[in-house]
């Protein structure tokens, strides 16, 4: 589903920096993926470079999407093929109201549904039209449904800026999920929302044969991890290269033991546990 | 009024008409007559033609009446319309009104000064004093807003307005007031002043609209006195293109715990100049003012966006926020936003921000689906909004629909 081959990229802000560096990834359809990695090793530099965010300078390689090449694509394009982001940090939007943003997302997933040939539904089961579906969502997060009438993220706490992420994507249903650091700065209670909601989003209980979704879920933390029933790959990002891939249990627990640390020896002794992707 | 009181605001009138204002806003007011007659006649409000209806529907009059207590409509420089449903809140001429009631003369040019400016001298040197005098008595609370519609119809036309309005202890008004021009007319001056005096515990909520020409210059002189307890709630709202606009009412919060609420829309448009602001001074003991101001500028319009607090009584607090957005590069935003503390014992805050749409906010939305244009429609649509909150729900709505309807109109 998603094919990024030896991308290299840099960041306008950065002094020529390169922060990708001859990146491969492939995610494939009913797959979701974990990439770890320390901050500043290019987590969210890989997420705004899938999405076509101004500022992010592919020198070199390109994405894939579907089997279509997407590096030049405009973000919303991206979009309307099956991407959808869950971000750490969603800005304020003053005389947006957070209804019209998640009827937005319900109308993309509609048009994409139309198009699509998988047998998916445009709207939630049992909503007529999208401000129900927008109201059902919420309800199912208990989210209090005045703050469909306010402006996007103007004065949420933290948590409800998370779950007004979540409630955006719920109406989305990406093909795709790119989700950057959901554990970041959540309580308990919202983190065991946001894992179930996500591993409904990716079909984690489905059979395999069911399981059309894929998502890359990126994190320093790892909480997130033990909601989320049994995940399909792991890859350990370092200075802007996946230097470790492999069976996700297995590199969560080393590094939950040894941290990050570990991973630099292994880098610097170009030692890795398979072979890059 | 005795006659020598008239001759007395007349006098200071004449001595103030030779002052000039600030250059850009100088309006030479030889340049219009007052003397055309409107060729507007209504003898029943509900059988105009729909030219003037629809006149009358953008700036929020209705002339079937429904769901409003009362209607004045000033066509140029006459009285066209002027009824009430209502026994406890009265609508009256002024000049009639002043004839009839001498106890009005303590309210004549007392929160506006005559000597204000030469638009406000102007005001009172005219020979035929024409605006409206409305009066809700103690205690009447009338669910549905009283309208009314200040219209000019010919060109180069000087509409001279002098508003007073009362409301009297534990009394509640819903004003909806919109000025407007015909679609022909392009030159016009509107000038008008307007006393508001809010007694103990009494509530104004007040919608205006204006709905001018590129043409038009525009003078309103408002200054709002309230006692104790009083809320006074306004609304204004400017989307249409004009030459030149200036206002900035100020409300003396003179009683304990009285309130004042501003919120101010402009959608600037073409070589609009466009002066807005409000100014609260806080006399009263834990009085409290908000202001509240959202403006797009667009073309190459110059937009000053003013709002005063002062806090002068202990527990007194003020908040005021303003936000524009330039879109264009020969658009201008100007805000002065002035916070003054008097007194130790008062808490003023004030927000600003002016400048283009921010780029993150723009790849948000686009990374929910929609394109660069639509983003920034988004964004710009729901701007101006109105936070219609403070306002008793029938006025509420009408205030939503009218932005909508301004802000639908080209320009």
């Amino acid at each position: 589903m998603l094919r990024i081959q030896n991308l290299t990229v840099s960041v306008n802000h950065g002094n020529g920096r390169k922060i990708l560096r001859d990146f491969n990834l492939n995610i494939d359809e009913g797959e979701t993926h974990v990439l770890l990695g320390p901050n500043g090793s290019g987590k969210s530099t890989l997420i705004y470079t899938i999405l076509g965010y101004p500022g992010y300078i592919i020198e070199s390689g390109s994405i894939f999407f579907k089997g279509k090449n997407i590096t030049n694509l405009p973000t919303n394009q991206r979009v309307d093929l099956g991407i959808g982001t869950l971000f750490q940090h969603a800005p304020k939007v003053p005389g947006v109201k957070l209804k019209n943003l998640m009827n937005v997302c319900g109308e993309k997933r509609g048009e994409r549904t139309q198009k699509g040939a998988n047998e998916e539904s445009a709207l939630e089961d049992g909503c007529e039209d999208l401000d129900e579906q927008t109201r059902k969502i919420a309800k199912d997060l208990n989210f209090p449904l005045e703050f469909l009438e306010r402006d996007v993220n103007v004065g949420f706490s933290g948590g409800e800026i998370k779950r007004s992420e979540i409630m955006q994507m719920m109406a989305l249903k990406p093909d795709l999920l790119l989700i950057d650091e959901p554990d970041s700065g959540v309580d308990v209670e919202n983190l065991v929302l946001i894992g179930k909601v996500l591993r409904k989003l990716l079909q984690r209980d489905e059979i395999p044969s069911r399981q059309t979704k894929a998502g890359l879920i990126i994190t320093h933390l790892g909480y997130i991890l033990q909601y989320l029933g049994t995940l399909d790959r792991a890859h350990i990002l370092l200075n802007g290269r996946i230097i470790c891939s492999g069976n996700p249990q297995i590199i969560i627990e080393s590094v939950k033991k040894f941290g990050f640390d570990e991973c630099k020896i292994c880098e610097a002794n170009q030692i890795s546990l398979e072979c890059r992707d | 009024m005795t006659k020598e009181l008239r001759e007395k605001f007349k006098k200071e009138a004449m001595k103030t008409i030779k002052k000039s204002g600030t250059p850009q806003m100088d309006v030479d007011l030889s340049k219009f007559s007052a003397e055309q007659q409107s060729e507007i006649e209504i003898s029943d409000l509900e059988q105009v033609d729909e030219e003037f209806k629809k006149i009358l529907l953008n700036v929020g009059v209705d002339p079937q009446q429904k769901e409003r207590s009362g209607t004045y409509i000033q066509t140029g420089n006459q009285v066209a319309f002027c009824k009430t449903k209502s026994d406890k809140v009265e609508v009256l001429p002024i000049a009639v009104a002043l004839e009839k009631y001498e106890w009005l003369q303590d309210y004549y040019w007392k929160a506006v000064s005559v000597d204000t400016d030469r638009y406000t001298a102007e005001t009172e040197l005219t020979e035929n004093l024409q605006g409206y005098f409305i009066h809700a008595k103690k205690g009447a609370k009338d669910i549905f807003p009283l309208q009314s519609c200040l219209f000019l119809d010919i060109e180069g036309m000087k509409q001279i307005v002098h508003n007073i309005i009362i409301a009297e202890e534990e009394s509640e008004l819903n004003l909806i007031t919109g000025c407007t021009v015909h679609p022909n007319v392009r030159k016009a001056l509107h000038l008008g002043v307007s006393e508001f005096y809010l007694k103990k515990n009494s509530k104004i909520s007040f919608t205006m609209i204006h709905y001018w020409s590129d043409k038009s210059e525009v003078r309103p002189r408002t200054a709002i006195i309230q006692e104790e307890g009083s809320v006074y709630n306004s609304n204004y709202i400017v989307m249409s293109p004009v030459r030149s606009l200036q206002s900035n009412p100020i409300a003396y919060l003179n009683g304990d715990g009285a309130k004042s609420y501003f919120q101010t829309l402009v959608y600037a448009k073409q070589d609009s100049y466009i002066d807005v602001g409000s100014r609260a001074v806080l006399n009263g003991k834990n009085s409290k003012s908000e202001m509240i101001s959202r403006i797009i500028a667009t073309g190459k319009s110059h937009v000053i966006a003013r709002a005063l607090i002062q806090g002068n009584a202990s527990g007194a607090t003020g908040h005021l926020e303003c936000q524009g957005l330039v879109l264009s590069p020969n658009a201008r935003i100007h805000a002065i936003p002035e916070i003054d503390a008097t007194n130790p014992n008062v808490t003023l805050t004030h927000e600003a921000a002016v400048g283009k749409i921010a780029e993150e906010q723009i790849m948000y939305l686009m990374s929910r689906g929609l394109n660069e244009d639509e983003a920034r429609d988004l964004i710009i649509g729901g701007f101006l909004e109105a936070d219609t909150s403070h306002l008793p729900k029938e006025l509420a709505e009408e205030t939503k629909k009218l932005i909508n309807i301004a802000s639908e109109a080209e320009g």
